[in-house]
């Protein structure tokens, strides 16, 4: 092997690039294949409507109040479902990393992820319905007169986004909660911290990175709402998100290019949560959340 | 506010244990530790001596006793309501917080005004050395730097009572030696009482008024650094005090001390409780010497060389190792005759 050959690998290497470089290729190919030109294609069909100029998809949607109405709509739910998955899992998580049967506690919370969307909704149709036990029980024992309405409308999709988000807020908060050195709150209290100042000064600012990722992941899982919006909504109503319309636009009014840009616009709203989410991130503390050497 | 204030007279613990579900952690801990004074708690690891601390601190409840600060009973309220400063052996500073505002933590929480905390936290500075490194985070410092900080976050409150968790077990030989040096320094200057856990026996003699050996969860002797080292009064204790030769023989009480059977030769000791029968004795490395005469004869196996002597193990005719030191050369093989001052021959009751 010539020094010329010899060299070369080893500036590579020395840029990081070697051998286990290449184990990335797969997953390189998976995304491009899966994500990357799908996402293109879709770009481009949603310059090419159907009738009018290439912008004729997205001056439609914004022209029609049935059409532009559902990004309100959208965020009227996953805004609130994100919020709250988020903001209820710290205290949860915070309790949960005291207990000593942490497992089996994690595993109970976590179950609703493995049960999937439709069953959940089926499940809570039975419940939740007027002949359901929870409102037999309301009226049996008088507490109530007429059967409290809680699906069909809003509130059944904001259930149904509670139950199956909050499992995944609180896997990610207790995943962050735990990698906090214990130590430091307990320097604060030997400072005189009471909880709730140990909690916002301590807490909190190191807590504040992670929180902003699983904010930005709720909030795409909840605004991508589609099975229980249809299932437990009203989905020609108060729960017409903008997953629906563009269901509608593809598969029964079969206008590809309008799906397209309807989905575009999906895509361009999260990332700007998502984006606005990560760069109030850079606002605050984001090295180690522990020090010392040992 | 705190309870505690700056002048109280004594900490006493009385009858304090600790138990996690079966295990007693600590066990009948009595101890008053005066205004001033330096405390060690030493024992090998597992030994209950944080789990002590912990109960001082507030941050673990006592199972049994009470933890009195002159009338006020201290184990009913919380650490946030103690007022004690911690140094704890990670430092857990506030990794988010630069250094001025970790130091200035306890007087926030205090709610002193603002001039009052610039000007208490640049003298804490100053205090540990550090007075160019106040807009730092803790991460970009060395460890030394850190633990120096969390010393002055712990002492800038002024509280009547410092806790020290292991503070130098995470440093070099080089910056504990230097630290240690640091912490007596500070304690000899703003004499805080100090209440220290360490299981290097060198730390706590060094820097100890007085030391509290703990084993097996229960204290076996409190004195000051010159009783424990030479006057341990139990063989475990002497065993943890560096006394490395401990034989059990049978004893005889004969005039002028106890005479004791070491590689088959009779020397004699000095009991430190009545003997009868059996005995266990002790005899530090330093205090069994080669001699021309000596009595015990044994075969050296490894010799170290320490700088200024060697320190060596040698094989007694009945098996036992036995630890010595020497101030001239000694070789693997080599047959010594060993020899000890009676006095410096503890014997303990088997």
């Amino acid at each position: 092997m010539s020094a010329a050959q010899l060299s070369l690998r080893r500036r590579l290497r020395e840029r990081g690039l070697d051998g286990v470089t290449l184990l990335v290729l797969p997953g390189v190919l998976f995304v491009l294949a899966l994500f990357i030109y799908p996402f293109i294609y879709g770009l481009v069909l949603s310059f090419h409507p159907k009738q009018g100029g290439w912008l004729a998809n997205y001056q439609k949607f914004f022209t029609e109040p049935f059409l532009y109405e559902t990004i309100w709509l959208t965020l009227q739910i996953a805004v609130p479902a994100t919020l709250l998955n988020t903001v209820l899992s710290v205290p949860v998580a915070l309790r949960v990393r005291l207990m000593k049967r942490q497992k089996l506690l994690t595993t109970i919370l976590v179950i609703p992820i493995t049960l999937g969307t439709v069953m959940v909704a089926d499940g809570l149709l039975t419940y939740l319905g007027p002949r359901g036990w929870l409102n037999r029980i309301l009226l049996d024992s008088g507490i109530t007169d007429s059967p409290v309405r809680l699906i069909h409308n809003y509130w059944g999709v904001m259930l149904s986004l509670v139950i199956s988000g909050f499992p995944f807020t609180f896997l990610l908060t207790l995943s962050y909660v735990t990698g906090i050195d214990p130590a430091l709150e307990q320097a604060g209290a030997m400072l005189g911290a009471k909880s709730r100042q140990r909690f916002f000064r301590i807490l909190l600012p190191l807590l504040a990175p992670g929180l902003a990722i699983t904010l930005a992941l709720a909030f795409v899982q909840a605004f991508t709402v589609f099975p229980s919006a249809i299932l437990l909504g009203a989905p020609a109503g108060p729960t017409r998100v903008i997953s629906i319309v563009a269901y509608q636009a593809a598969f029964e009014q079969f206008d590809y290019p309008l799906a397209s840009a309807i989905a575009m616009l999906m895509a361009l709203i999260q990332i700007v949560i998502i984006a606005a989410l990560l760069g109030a991130r850079t606002l605050v503390f984001r090295g180690p959340v522990s020090t010392g050497k040992g | 506010m705190p309870i505690a204030s700056r002048d109280f007279r004594e900490l006493r613990l009385e009858g304090v244990g600790r138990d996690f579900g079966q295990l007693h952690a600590l066990r009948d801990v009595n101890l008053r530790v005066k205004r001033g004074e330096f405390v060690a708690l030493l024992g090998p690891s597992g030994c209950g001596k944080s789990t002590a601390l912990n109960c001082i601190s507030g941050l673990l409840q006592p199972t049994d006793g009470a933890i009195w600060l002159d009338d006020k009973r201290l184990d009913e309220i919380g650490p946030e309501d103690r007022g004690f400063g911690m140094v704890f052996q990670n430092y857990a500073l506030f990794p988010h917080m630069t250094v001025r505002r970790n130091i200035a933590f306890g007087l926030t929480t205090q709610r002193r005004p603002r001039d009052e905390i610039e000007r208490r936290v640049n003298e804490a500075l100053a205090l540990v050395r550090l007075e160019t490194q106040g807009e730092k985070l803790p991460g970009q410092l060395s460890g030394g730097q850190q633990q120096r900080v969390a010393i002055a976050r712990a002492i800038v409150v002024e509280p009547p009572l410092v806790l020290m968790d292991e503070p130098l077990s995470n440093l070099d030989a080089k910056l504990r030696l230097e630290m240690r040096a640091e912490i007596r320094r500070i304690h000899t200057m703003l004499g805080c009482s100090t209440i220290y856990v360490t299981h290097d026996q060198e730390e706590a003699l060094s820097l100890a008024d007085r030391i509290m050996v703990m084993i097996d969860g229960q204290p076996r002797q409190i004195g000051t650094p010159e009783d424990l080292y030479s006057r341990p009064t139990s063989a475990d204790v002497a065993e943890f005090m560096g006394y490395r030769n401990l034989l059990t023989s049978p004893a005889q009480t004969v005039p002028g001390g106890v005479s004791v059977m070491i590689g088959g030769v009779q020397i004699l000791g000095t009991p430190m409780a009545p003997i009868n029968g059996k005995a266990t004795f002790a005899i530090r490395p330093d205090d069994l010497h080669p001699t021309a005469d000596g009595p015990i004869p044994a075969t050296v196996e490894i010799a170290e060389y320490h700088g200024r002597d060697f320190y060596a193990v040698a094989r007694g005719s009945e098996g036992e190792d036995l630890y010595f030191r020497s101030n001239k050369r000694v070789t693997a093989g080599e047959i010594v005759h060993l020899a000890a001052a009676r006095e410096r021959v503890l014997v303990f009751p088997a």
